[in-house]
């Protein structure tokens, strides 16, 4: 981790619904071009962590910085900066590939000659190009869930936030996704945080942030958390521990 | 400045795509009244005499008098359908693709609401062009002071059903709206009967029609057919307007998921 500036930073980050804790305290930061996976059991608060990363929600107490801009004081700046791909697809079925592009580009702001660049270059990064005049609802899900990220990175974010993209994909839709946002990390420079529950998808040199009951129980390069044992002994390890 | 235009013409244009795949939709909005008009008045305009009062200047059918009030049904249900979308929007995430945008959150709702009242406004159109099939006609210059009206109006609707989609947490409470919005607002108004002949039912019954929103807006687009401008209505209209739009934007205020009030997942 030569590189010190940072794409992410999450500080004493708290929240709770009602009287449920959901969020406990928890910091950490991710460096400009790391691939940051998020991991921890379904109800760990990753989720939570993703809607106050794109404030859809605010926190109760603590900060987020997207590239240096504190996403509660300078939203918009912030958004800018971000792409995002949610747990739930959020696509239109009915409209082709380039109509669902379009309309994400108008919402940030982009049209014209700029957009059409933008899209084509982002669905070329992706193998998706080929398909722009489908209709979404006749795509499967791997090719879904690509053109998600390829609409993600339109407006050329240096924050990628996915929130379990792979869920519900066959093993080489998983295997190929995984690949191309590792790249997007490693060639193109973008800061990634991806949140799974799938230890396959993480790879030693990843940064490895472990979640679990709203508490950071590990933080650092994979390979080091994990030593000689394997991810899923030592994720297993880790979460008992907590437990007990 | 530009940008916030690209914003507001993609989203009418997705709101238009969407409806043009959604024949259906489309149908069902124009039968409902056509029915009224149809078949109701027809039976009704026997049992209702009408008296002289403005913006009329002659006795006029019945057919004629409901007309206004079955433009602002169409609004009423296309407002409603529209908050039934953003329920469905949130639940499905498209919403939270709208709401991560970096254009100002008020500026987005707006022009979805916007959205949904050219879509209405539309719809209106397509009726007033049947029902003058039917023999029941305005003036060309009628035609054209409506649409200022309907505007005003849809926009009013369209912020009713913004406002009860930030506070419905899920898509099956929305049969409740029906029941306790659509008909009370549609059958408490002046769209099937006017004021005065409420008050000979009960006194009572007539105040409520006179305060509720939905008869002001109904009377602005009667007037405006008539090339008149009500001007109470108007004021009405554009009060209880800024009311509902400054609490539907209080409803998707970001803080209040940190009071606990809503989780977007």
């Amino acid at each position: 981790m030569e590189n010190t500036i940072n794409g992410l930073v999450v500080s004493s980050l708290s929240h709770a619904y009602g009287q449920k804790k959901v969020l406990d305290e928890i910091s950490f930061s991710v460096v400009q071009g790391q691939f940051c996976a998020l991991l921890g059991p379904n109800g760990a608060g990753k989720s939570t962590l993703f809607s106050l990363a794109t404030r859809l929600i605010v926190p109760h107490s603590g900060n987020i910085e997207i590239v240096g801009v504190d996403i509660n004081v300078n939203p918009r700046n912030a958004l800018a900066k971000i792409g995002v791909v949610f747990q739930q697809p959020t696509l239109d079925l009915d409209l082709t590939v380039l109509q669902n592009l379009r309309y994400f580009a108008a919402l940030h702001g982009i049209s014209g000659k700029i957009r059409n660049e933008a899209i084509e270059r982002s669905l070329s990064k992706l193998g998706m190009l080929a398909r722009k005049d489908e209709k979404v609802r006749l795509l499967n899900g791997g090719h879904k869930r690509r053109m998600e990220i390829a609409r993600a990175l339109i407006h050329n974010p240096k924050v990628m936030l996915l929130d379990e993209p792979t869920v519900g994909l066959d093993a080489s839709s998983r295997a190929s996704i995984t690949e191309h946002v590792h790249k997007l990390a490693s060639e193109d420079g973008i800061t990634v945080l991806w949140a799974t529950h799938l230890v396959d998808e993480i790879k030693s040199d990843d940064q490895l942030v472990i979640l679990h009951e709203g508490k950071i129980i590990a933080d650092d390069l994979c390979g080091k958390i994990i030593g000689k044992k394997t991810l899923a002994e030592k994720f297993a390890s880790l979460t008992k521990e907590c437990a007990i | 400045m530009k940008q916030l235009a690209v914003v507001m013409y993609a989203i009418i244009a997705r709101e238009g795509l969407r409806f043009v795949s959604q024949r259906g939709r489309f149908l069902a909005a124009l039968v409902r009244p056509l029915i009224w008009l149809v078949v109701f008045a027809a039976g009704f305009r026997a049992a209702l005499g009408l008296s002289i009062t403005p913006p009329y200047e002659t006795y006029i059918t019945y057919e004629m008098y409901i007309v206004p009030g079955l433009c602002g049904m169409i609004q009423l249900f296309n407002g409603m359908q529209s908050s039934l979308s953003l329920v469905y929007d949130r639940e499905m995430g498209s919403m939270r693709l709208l709401l991560t945008s970096p254009m100002p959150r008020w500026w987005l709702l707006f022009s979805k609401l916007l959205a949904g009242t050219v879509v209405s406004i539309i719809q209106v159109y397509v009726f007033l062009g049947i029902a003058a099939l039917f023999g029941i006609d305005f003036t060309w210059l009628g035609y054209v002071a409506v649409l200022p009206a309907l505007i005003v109006s849809g926009l009013l609707l369209g912020a009713l059903g913004l406002f009860l989609s930030s506070t419905i947490k899920q898509l099956e409470n929305f049969a409740g709206v029906m029941n306790f919005v659509i008909f009370p607002m549609f059958f408490l108004s002046t769209a099937l009967y006017p004021l005065w002949k409420m008050a000979e039912a009960s006194p009572l019954l007539r105040d409520i029609c006179a305060y509720n929103p939905f008869t002001h807006a109904i009377e602005l687009i009667r007037f405006a057919l008539h090339e008149q401008l009500n001007l109470t209505a108007l004021l009405w209209v554009l009060v209880t307007l800024i009311f509902f739009i400054a609490i539907s934007l209080l409803g998707y205020d970001p803080a209040r998921g940190a009071k606990g009030g809503r989780k977007y997942s």
